[in-house]
């Protein structure tokens, strides 16, 4: 029950596109078409699903105070949050390139149609920030962080697909000169962000 | 060096500052770096603490990465860039909560969230790797001038309308509208605080920067 408590939280109430604004700029720049924000959703979670919880292994055996006790008694009140920042994006960047190789090997149709958005997804925010926020929250188990991983991975591909189906239809409108593009981009992920606050209420 | 024969501020040099600001803003023209200009934005203090850690960041980014342009073999320059941008993080993350803990508290992750920030990674990407070390830090110190700009124009409008009061680093929080205007019915739009709000602000400034320059304007 829990578990599935973290994974709604994750993809409703803590969204990481409309609470948090991460991964702003994939979200802005390939939410043209609704086929190719689809699949950088994909991405998204799969790699979000792989860094949380190899990043949660991390900060509970490596990082923590105390958390390399495991190594011997010396080593116990040693600290070494300060470095998660550069552990957590080594993580991520090795990852995304492991899981490139790894796709290219095994399934070529897969990598065509995630290829060239792979590489990009290693200085996507919302994956460091879902490392960030996993650190953060110290969930209680590598299970609670691998499913808040993919949780919001699945919050993100539905906001994705959401505005890249209405900027499709917003092409036949009348929008003010000035505001094409961007502009009404912005305001409209504005006003879907007010629609998922009304999940807030939700007690879980 | 580039100072042998032109000034340190020669026209070249200053427009390398001047045009990120207004028509090459990297925030409401280049899309980049939207990321952790946003959620950091419902009061002013926070936005101008945001706004000075990303021209420190940027500006070292860019002289390290320039000054290291002919030694990094281009296949790993991404790892590199991300290694000396997080290092640089760590250290505005140690310094912001060695003397500004409560604003670190109130940034928490979007601090180390910097190193993704996409402006950053793209001017080194764009810029510092193909020119000199002088330019490379005009060009981070306009970039994240603009970058800046916006956050304290939407930190601004937000706080102001949002709780009447305005914040400073260092000075505390000032109440702005004056008791008067509450006692005649006055009050303070809530909505602004929540975080939709930062988006339709950067929107509406989009709007009107882009009705001002129409040259700006996209198709669709």
């Amino acid at each position: 029950m829990e578990l599935l408590n973290i994974f709604v939280k994750a993809i409703f109430i803590e969204n990481m596109v409309f609470a948090y604004f991460l991964g702003m700029c994939s979200y802005l720049a390939v939410s043209k078409t609704v086929k190719t924000s689809f699949g950088l959703g994909v991405a998204v979670i799969f790699v979000l699903g792989i860094t949380v919880p190899v990043n949660y292994l991390l900060e509970n055996y490596v990082l923590q105070e105390g958390a390399l006790s495991w190594l011997g008694s010396g080593f116990e009140t040693v600290d070494l949050r300060f470095l998660s920042f550069i552990m957590f994006i080594a993580v991520i960047a090795s990852m995304v390139q492991l899981v490139e190789m790894i796709i290219e090997k095994f399934s070529p149709t897969l990598y065509t149609s995630l290829g060239i958005f792979l590489p990009l997804i290693a200085v996507n925010c919302a994956i460091l920030g879902g490392s960030l926020f996993m650190q953060e929250r110290a969930y209680a188990n590598i299970g609670e962080a691998t499913v808040f991983g993919l949780g919001s991975g699945v919050g993100w591909l539905l906001a994705i697909v959401g505005i890249a189906a209405i900027r499709e239809k917003i092409r036949y409108s009348n929008v003010p000169a000035p505001l094409r593009g961007l502009g009404i981009t912005f305001i409209v992920t504005g006003l879907m962000g007010i629609a998922f606050m009304s999940f807030m209420g939700i007690k879980l | 060096m580039s100072s042998d024969k032109e000034p340190l501020f020669s026209a070249k040099n200053l427009k390398l500052i001047t045009t990120p600001i207004g028509p090459q803003n990297p925030i409401t023209i280049q899309v980049l770096g939207i990321c952790s200009a946003l959620a950091v934005t419902a009061k002013l203090e926070p936005s101008i603490v945001m706004s000075l850690s990303v021209v420190f960041v940027m500006v070292f980014a860019n002289l390290i990465i320039s000054l290291l342009r002919n030694t990094i073999p281009s296949r790993i320059r991404i790892i590199v860039q991300l290694v000396v941008v997080a290092s640089l993080v760590i250290l505005v993350d140690q310094i912001l909560k060695a003397y500004a803990y409560d604003v670190s508290r109130q940034l928490s992750v979007f601090v180390g969230l910097i190193i993704t920030n996409c402006i950053i990674m793209g001017r080194l990407e764009a810029f510092a790797l193909g020119n000199k070390a002088w330019p490379s830090i005009l060009d981070g110190a306009g970039n994240a001038a603009g970058y800046g700009i916006i956050l304290i124009i939407v930190g601004f409008v937000r706080e102001l309308f949002g709780s009447g009061t305005l914040s400073f680093p260092g000075f505390g929080t000032f109440q702005v509208i004056p008791q008067a205007f509450y006692d005649l019915g006055y009050v303070n739009n809530g909505f602004m605080i929540l975080p939709p709000m930062a988006l339709v602000v950067v929107g509406i400034i989009i709007w009107i920067q882009r009705s001002r320059d129409k040259s700006l304007i996209e198709s669709h």
